[in-house]
């Protein structure tokens, strides 16, 4: 294939590969900022809402959009009310202290992957896409889909700006991001917010795996790849800050479809992976981050 | 024992009666053993000294990338075991299959084996599919002295890298498959080959030995692409197939063959070049699956025919039935539930391999494991029938490897037709070692 489309192709794949990464790590990033908790169960509401899209889309017949239309709606509530459960058992108990945090997470990990292989079964699952559409381009086919998948991410992105800054549940949000004492003292329900926050964050990645499950499968180890690439792109975008995490989002999506088709997908995680380290050591808030006070 | 609050007084839980053992409960335990013999179904063993079960540890793929295997792995087992226990068992002892989940893992598959060999105390290990499991485990049935029969497809066994103590008697192996299927893929489908294959040991087995079996049929392969086992996504590595490609051939396994068989489609449309593919990469897999339409007239190697044929015998039938398979390939009662037919006969007629090796040896116990080894490489072939429904095989002990026929099936209107079936000599190769030389 020549230059010029291959690196189309390229770009494509990549964007793709942001759109969905984008919003995985909104949500891990959003929980870090406002409440400070690393949440490493991430990568597991992400699997959790695959594979209950599996199981919406299997219970509702007709035609496919249907099934996936309601998967969109429903998956994410359910991951939502999971996580609530979550947050309001473990980490609330736990004071949101950050070292507990990670180490209850990291147990709620475990036990979500496990319940997922109990109850769903150790297969990879297919989900038929809402439409089937293959745009023909001169030099090859490529999936409808996918693009509209770049498009949905888009959507849901602005919205989640619109809400943080013009309303007043952003405000609230930010109020506690900030400082959470003060905003207790001015009568902000904190811990109501915390609730709140752990629960958006785990619809957001629940959101993108139903966006990503048409194209991938549904399979219950699915959620270590996108805990690991949200991670790298929380730390370089900077944590708690949405627009750092869009860009890091596009930044590592095009460069892992660019550089792993070009040469190879190790390489192109070994530049991540250095990209972290790099932005550890010159920039450790991240390139978009505020220095923690 | 009893402490304060009598929390470790076991005679409080009523798990054991402070009186010990009554007579009314001998005597009810004696009456339940009594009918327990007399019931319908009990089988008598008479001729066999000890009534033991043979213990046959079973390291299956529950968990992990090769799950969909290890489900159907341990259906056919079970039918087979089931088969060979109402014909009155091994040396007419009964058959006790112990299964333990090695995750589709190599670590883990050496720990299934250590524990079925110390822990559980079987008399063989049996099973898993996986060349990395196989490779991994196989060192650790070496050293406990313990014969590891393996339903893979890889070469390691009878490239003799592995050990005395492994054999893989119940499927062929890729090297011996590959240069049975060369010259009907040259011949039929195009002389400049891409091969599309898993990063890991058995995609190696592909890539090594596809170029020499086509050279010698005056074919090539123009490009080879290594994709990570674990990989979700396929479109990024199309560009590297060379636009001069006639033939792709293409061997995928794990979760996300389904993607690739599906990416593919999308990429090159009804405009693409002929395709060949190893059933690996729609193994438990539906063919009318949304997005597979594209694989219409491609062709697919199976060891054994996933859909029932017109010309089956009565034993694949009987076999069929046996595991519970539908015409389609699926469990019966469930057209979702798709197996691995390709692949999963192996477990059948390897039970019966090991049945036969044991009645040869006379064998006894775990003391008589290394006289067990010797008669399995005494073997020399099976016969086509109820025991080997696949087909005829060879076995060659030199090398604890078989060779048996391969089909080449043709996707028509969703379904999977036979269209060529090689013979045992065409998968035929030199010896590279030989196991018998090793100390036992």
């Amino acid at each position: 294939m020549h230059f010029g489309p291959h690196l189309l192709l390229a770009a494509l794949e990549g964007l793709v590969t942001s759109a969905v990464l984008a919003l995985t790590a909104l949500g891990l990033s959003l929980v870090f900022g406002v409440m400070r908790v690393v949440n490493v169960a991430h990568g597991e509401f992400f699997m959790l809402g695959a594979v209950l899209a599996w199981a919406i889309t299997s219970a509702i017949g007709g035609h496919p959009a249907l099934g996936f239309l309601a998967a969109l709606v429903i998956a994410p509530l359910i991951v939502g009310a999971i996580a609530l459960v979550a947050e309001r058992l473990v980490l609330r108990r736990l004071n949101y202290n950050p070292e507990a945090t990670i180490v209850a997470t990291i147990g709620m990990l475990y036990i979500i992957q496990q319940l997922a292989l109990s109850f769903y079964g150790p297969e990879a699952r297919p989900v038929e896409p809402p439409f089937s559409y293959r745009i023909l381009l001169p030099w090859f086919g490529y999936s409808g889909y996918k693009l509209s998948i770049i498009a949905a991410s888009a959507l849901l992105l602005i919205a989640t700006w619109l809400v943080l800054t013009r309303t007043r549940i952003g405000l609230i949000m930010r109020a506690t991001q900030y400082d959470s004492e003060t905003a207790q003292a001015f009568g902000i329900p904190v811990d109501r917010v915390y609730g709140g926050v752990f629960a958006l964050g785990a619809m957001l990645a629940a959101i993108a795996a139903v966006l990503i499950v048409p194209i991938s499968q549904a399979h219950y180890l699915m959620g270590q790849d996108p805990l690991l690439l949200s991670f790298i792109v929380v730390i370089i975008g900077g944590l708690g800050s949405l627009r750092g995490t869009v860009v890091a989002a596009v930044l590592i999506g095009l460069s892992d479809g660019i550089i792993s088709m070009f040469f190879s997908p190790t390489l192109a995680k070994m530049i991540a992976t250095l990209l972290v380290a790099m932005v550890l050591v010159f920039r450790p808030q991240g390139l978009f981050g505020t220095a923690a006070r | 024992m009893a402490d304060k609050n009598g929390f470790f007084d076991l005679s409080k839980t009523g798990l054991i009666s402070k009186t010990g053992l009554t007579r009314r409960t001998a005597l009810k335990g004696l009456a339940a053993t009594a009918g327990l013999a007399v019931a319908p179904g009990f089988v008598r063993y008479s001729q066999a000294q000890s009534s033991a079960p043979i213990k046959i540890g079973f390291q299956s793929h529950r968990t992990g990338i090769g799950a969909a295997y290890g489900r159907w792995y341990e259906k056919t087992t079970a039918a087979a075991v089931k088969a060979i226990n109402a014909a009155g068992g091994i040396n007419g002892r009964p058959v006790e299959v112990i299964i333990e989940d090695d995750g589709t893992d190599p670590g883990r598959g050496a720990e299934v084996v250590g524990k079925f060999a110390t822990q559980h105390k079987t008399d063989i290990v049996f099973g898993t599919l996986f060349s990395h499991v196989v490779i991994g485990s196989a060192p650790a049935a070496g050293e406990a002295k313990i014969p590891y029969f393996v339903v893979s497809e890889g070469h390691h066994v009878a490239s003799t890298k592995l050990n005395r103590y492994v054999f893989q008697p119940g499927i062929t192996d890729v090297k011996s498959q590959i240069q049975s299927m060369a010259p009907w893929i040259a011949a039929n489908a195009g002389k400049k080959v891409t091969q599309i294959f898993p990063d890991f040991a058995f995609g190696y087995d592909h890539r090594d030995y596809l170029p020499p079996a086509l050279k010698a049929q005056g074919a090539d392969v123009i490009a080879q692409i290594a994709i990570p086992p674990t990989e979700s996504s396929f479109t990024k590595y199309f560009p590297q197939i060379p636009p001069e490609t006639e033939v792709i051939y293409h061997v995928m396994v794990g979760p996300a063959v389904l993607t690739f068989v599906k990416e593919l489609g999308e990429f090159y449309g009804s405009n693409r070049p002929q395709l060949f593919g190893f059933m690996d990469s729609l193994e438990a897999t539906d063919i009318n699956s949304p997005g597979l339409e594209f694989l219409d007239g491609s062709h697919f190697w199976e060891g054994s025919p996933r859909y029932a044929q017109a010309d089956d015998s009565a034993a694949q039938k009987a076999y069929r039935a046996a595991v519970g398979i539908d015409d389609n390939g699926a469990a019966v009662g469930d057209p979702k539930d798709v197996s691995t037919a390709s692949h999963m006969f192996g477990c059948w007629e390897t039970l019966y391999v090991v049945k036969k090796a044991m009645e040869d040896a006379g064998y006894k116990g775990p003391e008589d494991r290394a006289k067990l080894v010797e008669a399995t490489e005494a073997l020399t072939a099976f016969a086509e029938g109820p025991e080997h429904p696949q087909g005829a095989k060879t076995f060659n002990g030199k090398i604890h490897q078989c060779f048996g026929i391969q089909n080449i099936s043709k996707v028509e209107g969703g379904k999977l037709k036979v269209v060529h079936k090689t013979k045992i000599e065409d998968g035929l190769y030199e010896a590279e070692g030989d196991y018998t030389t090793q100390a036992l």
